[in-house]
Order: C-alpha cells, then sequence, then structure tokens
C-alpha cells in the first residue's frame, strides 16, 4: 500500500465531486431536504380527523354525545346534516373520514333503559387510520354510556359508586408521543445509503463507461489502493453528513438526543462501511452507470425506507417479512438510531445491533475487495 | 521527422544489437471460441520504433493489452523489460508507459492535475516532481496551458497531454494502442516527431496503427491479420520482400468495371483500387503491361496510363491480406 498514490486517487476523486453539480448537489441538498421532508411532511400522528353529523334525534342525549366526540383531539366535527346521503355523499368525496348517524328514537331509547345503537361510517380506503378511528370512537361511546349508568343507578336509589380500573399511562422515551421523533431519526439511514451507495455506485461504472479505467489500471496502482481512495472522500461526506441531519434534528425539529455523540458517531461509520461496500461491488459488477445506480438504490435504499423499521414497526410485519428484514443491514443502523437519540442506550446495550452490523461491515468489505480486479476481463 | 537513407540504416544497425526489451513467445488470447491472437512470436529491441500494422479487429489492441498485464493470455508467454506479464504484471507496469485507444484522461480535471494524478499513481519522488512536470508540459507542448480544464483541448493536444501523462516517470518502455486516430494530420505529424525524440534518448516505443503512412515512420514493423502475423522486417524490408510479384499502376475509364474484368484475367494475380488508379500485382511487370492492356481495350476499358511502380506499405498489406483470404476460402 502506497499512501501517495492512494492520496493520488482521493484527490482525484475530491475533483470529480466538485467539479460535478449532481454530486455536489446530493452531498449539500438531498440531506437537509430529505430530513426537512420527514420532519414536516409525514406526519403519522391522526388528529382532528374531519367529522360529519346526521343527528336524526336532535335531543338533548344526542347533543351530549356529539359533544363528547367534540372534546375529543382526534375528531373534528365539520358539519351537521339533515339527510343520509349527504353523509354518504361527504364520505365518496373524502370530506369526512367518518359519519356519525343518530337515529330518531335515541333519547327515548335510553329514557327506556334499552340497547340503542349509533351508526359510525368508516372511510377504510386506508385501513390504518380506519382502525384507529373505531378504536377511537368506540372509546368515545364506551365513556357515553358508562355515564348514563352511572346516572340511571343513582336515580334508582343506588347510592354505591361501581368499581372501575383505570389504566394510568406514562409515556417512555418519546413522552409526546410525537412520531416525528420516532421517524427522523431513521432519516440518517435514509441519507447514508444515498451517499454511501448511490454515489459510489456511479464511480467505478463511470471508470469504466469513460473509458479511464484503462488507463488507471495500467499505472502500477493496486485493487487496493483504488477502492480505499474512491471511498475515502464519501466516507468524510456521508460523516459530513451524518453531523448536519444530527444537528438539524435536535437544533431544529427538537428530537431529543440522549445518547452519546461518539456512540453516534461509530454506528455510523459502520453503517457507511456497510454502504460504501456495497455500492463499490455494485458498481464493479454493473459497469454501466445507469444499472449500477439502480440496483444501488433497490438494495440499499429501498429496504433503508421499508424495511428497516424507519416508518413501519418490524414488529408488526409478517413473521416471514421480519425475517427479511434481517438481511438488510438498515434495519440495524435504524434501530440503533432510534436507540440512542431516544433512550440513550450506552454501547454496551446496543449489541444486539452492533454486532450484526458489524459483522456485515466485515464482510461486505472483503467481498467489495474481493470483486474488484485489475484486468480487463 | 523522417529518417533517411544512411541515418536510418545506422540507427537499424544500432537497434539490432540491442537487448530485447519485448520478447512474446507463442502468445495467444482467446475469448470464447473466438481467437483474438493466435500464437505470435516476437521481439522488439530496446530504444525501437516497432509498428503493429493491421485493420480494425486484428487483434493489435488485444496484443498489446496481454503486454501491459490488462488481459490474461490464454497460452503462450511474453515479457516486457525482463519481467514476466502474467506472473509479475505489476513489474511491469512500473516500467511501461501505456495510453490505451479511446482518450481516457479525466475531461473534469486540468492539464496539472491530470499531470499530477499520474505522478502521483506512478509515484514520482517529490523532488524529481516539479522538473518532470516541466518536461512534460514542454514536450507536450502545453506550457502557460496548465489551467486549462482538459475537456477543452483540441484533440491533438488530449492526445500530447496522454503521452505526457504516461511518461511522467520516465518509463524504458511505451505502449501506443492508436495514439492518433482522429487527430488532424499536423498533430499527427508532431506526435511522431514526439515519438521519434522518446527514441532517441533510449525509449522503446510499441504503436499500433492503421495508418499506412504513420507504419512508414517505424524501425520495424509487424502487419497482423485476423490474429496472426503475416509479415515482420522494416518498412524498406516489407516493401522489398514481402510481395509476391510486381506492382502495375494502371489509369483507366471506368475503374469499377476493370477492376471486375481483371479478377479472371491472366497473369493478375490482384487488383485493387488506389485513389484514381488500379494497382496490380503481377509476377512479371515489364511482360504483363502490354497484355493487360490489350486486355482492357477488348473490353472497352480505356487505358490512359500504364507503367511499373515500386509498391508501398499500403500494397503490400493489401496484397498480404487478400492472399490469406484467397487460402482461407480454398481450404474452407
Amino acid at each position: 500500500m502506497s499512501l501517495t498514490r492512494l492520496l493520488a486517487v482521493a484527490k482525484k476523486e475530491v475533483l470529480h465531486i466538485l467539479r460535478d453539480s449532481r454530486s455536489l448537489s446530493i452531498v449539500i441538498i438531498m440531506p437537509v431536504t430529505l430530513m426537512l421532508l420527514f420532519g414536516y411532511g409525514v406526519n403519522l400522528d391522526l388528529k382532528g380527523l374531519p367529522v360529519y353529523v346526521y343527528d336524526q334525534d336532535g335531543s338533548q342525549q344526542s347533543q351530549d354525545l356529539l359533544k363528547r366526540f367534540q372534546s375529543n383531539e382526534y375528531f373534528h366535527i365539520v358539519r351537521v346534516v339533515d339527510r343520509y346521503s349527504s353523509l354518504t355523499r361527504a364520505l365518496d368525496d373524502g370530506d369526512a373520514k367518518m359519519g356519525i348517524v343518530i337515529p330518531w328514537n335515541f333519547s327515548q331509547r335510553l329514557s327506556e333503559g334499552g340497547p340503542v345503537e349509533v351508526q359510525a361510517l368508516v372511510d377504510a380506503t386506508d385501513d390504518n387510520t380506519a382502525n384507529v378511528l373505531i378504536g377511537y370512537a368506540q372509546g368515545v361511546m364506551q365513556g357515553y354510556s358508562s355515564g348514563i349508568e352511572i346516572d340511571w343507578l343513582r336515580k334508582h336509589g343506588q347510592s354505591i359508586q361501581p368499581a372501575s380500573v383505570s389504566v394510568q399511562t406514562r409515556t417512555w422515551y418519546n413522552e409526546n408521543l410525537d412520531s416525528s421523533a420516532f421517524i427522523i431519526p431513521g432519516v440518517l439511514a435514509l441519507v447514508m445509503s444515498v451517499i454511501g451507495a448511490f454515489l459510489t455506485s456511479l464511480t467505478i461504472a463511470r471508470e469504466w463507461e469513460r473509458g479511464s479505467m484503462e488507463q488507471l489500471i495500467s499505472t502500477p496502482v493496486t485493487a487496493m489502493e483504488i477502492m480505499l481512495g474512491k471511498l475515502m472522500p464519501y466516507f468524510v461526506i456521508g460523516m459530513f453528513d451524518v453531523a448536519v441531519c444530527a444537528w438539524i434534528a435536535i437544533g431544529w425539529f427538537h428530537v431529543p438526543f440522549r445518547g452519546s455523540f461518539l456512540t453516534l458517531a461509530g454506528s455510523s461509520a459502520l453503517f457507511m462501511v456497510v454502504v460504501l461496500a456495497l455500492g463499490f461491488f455494485v458498481s464493479v459488477i454493473a459497469k454501466s452507470q445507469l444499472a449500477a445506480s439502480q440496483i444501488a438504490l433497490l438494495i440499499t435504499f429501498l429496504p433503508a425506507f421499508l424495511l428497516s423499521g424507519f416508518l413501519f414497526a418490524i414488529e408488526q410485519m409478517p413473521v416471514a417479512l421480519q425475517w427479511i428484514t434481517r438481511i438488510f443491514p438498515a434495519r440495524y443502523y435504524v434501530s440503533l438510531l432510534k436507540q440512542i437519540f431516544l433512550k440513550g442506550s450506552p454501547a454496551a446495550m446496543l449489541t444486539a445491533d452492533l454486532l450484526p452490523l458489524t459483522a456485515f461491515a466485515l464482510l461486505l468489505a472483503l467481498v467489495a475487495t474481493r470483486s474488484f480486479h485489475k484486468r480487463l476481463e | 521527422m523522417r529518417l533517411r537513407g544512411e541515418r536510418r540504416a545506422m540507427v537499424e544497425q544500432a537497434i539490432s544489437v540491442s537487448p530485447n526489451s519485448v520478447v512474446i513467445e507463442d502468445l495467444t488470447k482467446r475469448f470464447g471460441d473466438f481467437v483474438a491472437v493466435d500464437q505470435i512470436n516476437l521481439r522488439v529491441r530496446k530504444g525501437e520504433v516497432f509498428g503493429f500494422l493491421g485493420p480494425n479487429g486484428a487483434g493489435k489492441s488485444t496484443t498489446i493489452r496481454m503486454l501491459c498485464g490488462l488481459l490474461k493470455p490464454s497460452a503462450g508467454r511474453a515479457s516486457v523489460a525482463g519481467y514476466d506479464v502474467s506472473r509479475d504484471p505489476e513489474a511491469v507496469r512500473q516500467n511501461i508507459g501505456y495510453m490505451s485507444q479511446k482518450f481516457s484522461l479525466y475531461n473534469d480535471l486540468t492539464v496539472m492535475e491530470n499531470l499530477r494524478l499520474f505522478a502521483g499513481l506512478y509515484s514520482v519522488p517529490a523532488k524529481d516532481l516539479p522538473g518532470r512536470m516541466q518536461w512534460a508540459l514542454n514536450m507536450a507542448n502545453l506550457k502557460g496551458q496548465e489551467n486549462l480544464l482538459t475537456s477543452t483541448l483540441p484533440g491533438g493536444w488530449k492526445q500530447r497531454l496522454a503521452l505526457g501523462c504516461a511518461v511522467l516517470h520516465r518509463p524504458p518502455i511505451i505502449f501506443l494502442d492508436e495514439p492518433t486516430s482522429g487527430v488532424d494530420p499536423i498533430s499527427r505529424r508532431q506526435f511522431w516527431d514526439l515519438i521519434h525524440q522518446m527514441a532517441q534518448e533510449g525509449v522503446t516505443v510499441f504503436v499500433t496503427t492503421h495508418y499506412m503512412e504513420e507504419a512508414e515512420y517505424c524501425n520495424r514493423l509487424a502487419l497482423i491479420f485476423r490474429g496472426k502475423i503475416v509479415a515482420l522486417g522494416t518498412p524498406t524490408e516489407l516493401k522489398r520482400d514481402a510481395m509476391k510479384g510486381e506492382l502495375l499502376l494502371v489509369e483507366c475509364q471506368p475503374l469499377g468495371g476493370a477492376v471486375e474484368a481483371l479478377q479472371s484475367a491472366p497473369l493478375v494475380m490482384d487488383a485493387a483500387v488506389f485513389g484514381n488508379a488500379l494497382h496490380l500485382v503481377v509476377a512479371d511487370a515489364p511482360a504483363a503491361a502490354p497484355l493487360v492492356q490489350t486486355y482492357l481495350s477488348e473490353r472497352g476499358i480505356a487505358v490512359s496510363r500504364i507503367e511499373e511502380i515500386r509498391p508501398t506499405l499500403e500494397d503490400v498489406f493489401v496484397s498480404l491480406t487478400t492472399s490469406r483470404n484467397a487460402a482461407e476460402a480454398r481450404t474452407t
């Protein structure tokens, strides 16, 4: 290994990046854009969902029930309509996520002590939202019913307070149940996948396409020197972007950061090695920039997005898919990020993720080294 | 710079006693079923400008790439500067400069940055660096253009820069794969001046080309056709010995009809169009001339001029390749 040759390759690579506006914009603008996009644009919290009401009864009792819906932060009663068709129309048009129909005999049935049914029509195009809505709606109804029960008992001379159990919840790690705190740390994995795999996947393929590789490998520079020389600048850029993203997460979006920066840097460096090695390997085997960049995005960015627990919790995936996530290194890195940011776990408690990530880093570095030869065949 | 007569003979004699820079023995390269280079044997001496002449696809680039350690030979062996190309490619690379067929420096780097890159890749010692850079800039006639982006340079300048990058470390042997393709004639001439300048300093130059006039600038030539060496010698030797017969120049109208008619004519071994005339290969030129004239006029072709000429390299090349083609047609 010659330092002179290594630095010559690295310096050339830096010049390529500086002179290529596309690379430069990916390096600088992409991380900030992704952070803002996911920080502001993606919100998994369901609040103030639009509700239409068709109150056929129009009694004191029905108004009480609606007030309970109104005071719940998850619902927002947009309009009270006077015919059923307006309600279905609102659902069709997407103006309402839920329609509540209170029957004409609502108060009458209640005073008779008989059971009464309130209809809730839910837009279930998004099943997740629908499930949450139904849950919230049932909660509101239950609260209303038990209120009526207590009133009834009182009225009939029963002074005993019925025993009740309630849950006292305390949320840990993400106290405000803020979904951005859950999402934003994971954006770092996306950013690094793009920098590491996407950008580096172009570097070797570009040299093959332009024919400069032939000139390069006719010199005494070794395969290892070419690889390290090319990857070094991207490693530095990747780590710089991690710092920028972490700063935006903490300083701008106020995501709690309870871990140590050293653990963050160490985990990020490991993941950087993983994606750089993957990008380099893809670039070597693909030999065309287009194919290389497509493959690189497919095997790093997509899994980092979908199979890493970044947006969709791994525990809720089908078991088979849960197993598949294990072969994508992004999963371990996203898990590390969430623990470092939100829980502040020390390195010793992160071994379940650090070990597989280290194993991937070593394995892929080996594969990348083996894949590249100074031959034209 | 064309070496004439005596001077040329002296150079050739000096070279003939030099040690070998490149030794090729039964070198073969197969790609699947296709034999790109077929058991070639060659020796290139130190300080020689050795030309590798042949049409596209003849195996020129494949041979040069094997000699630079970029392709692994399928059979046979080759040594460059005393190092075996299969076993010790890195040692070979430290001792050679290579210019690939396609211009392959970095267009987004400046002249100076490209030079500095190759100085680094060849580990030119820091104390020699400024001197070497100046030397390369002078040689390539790029002084004052150091900070221009390579993409903005004209073709001929790019070639000179590529040569400068390839010889920064002063290698004893340089391999140039069609260095002047796509370059204007004046730049081409300047480039050959550079090649001879380096040869005079003792550098061995192994150069491929398909320009016949460039082949004349070489001390020795190998004609390669379909992976095989079909002739080897100095340009003078080739012109004298490699032709099987003598050459007649025929100016006539119409040319196309004449070529067709002469394919079946007796005495004529080969007929080819050169510019606005025909070159005929015959066994005995003075005897054949009147017969050819009669033969053509009988077929309504007016001959305005017919005379014996000395063959050029192009004649030699055409004659050798057509006789190969004919031989192959007979065997298959």
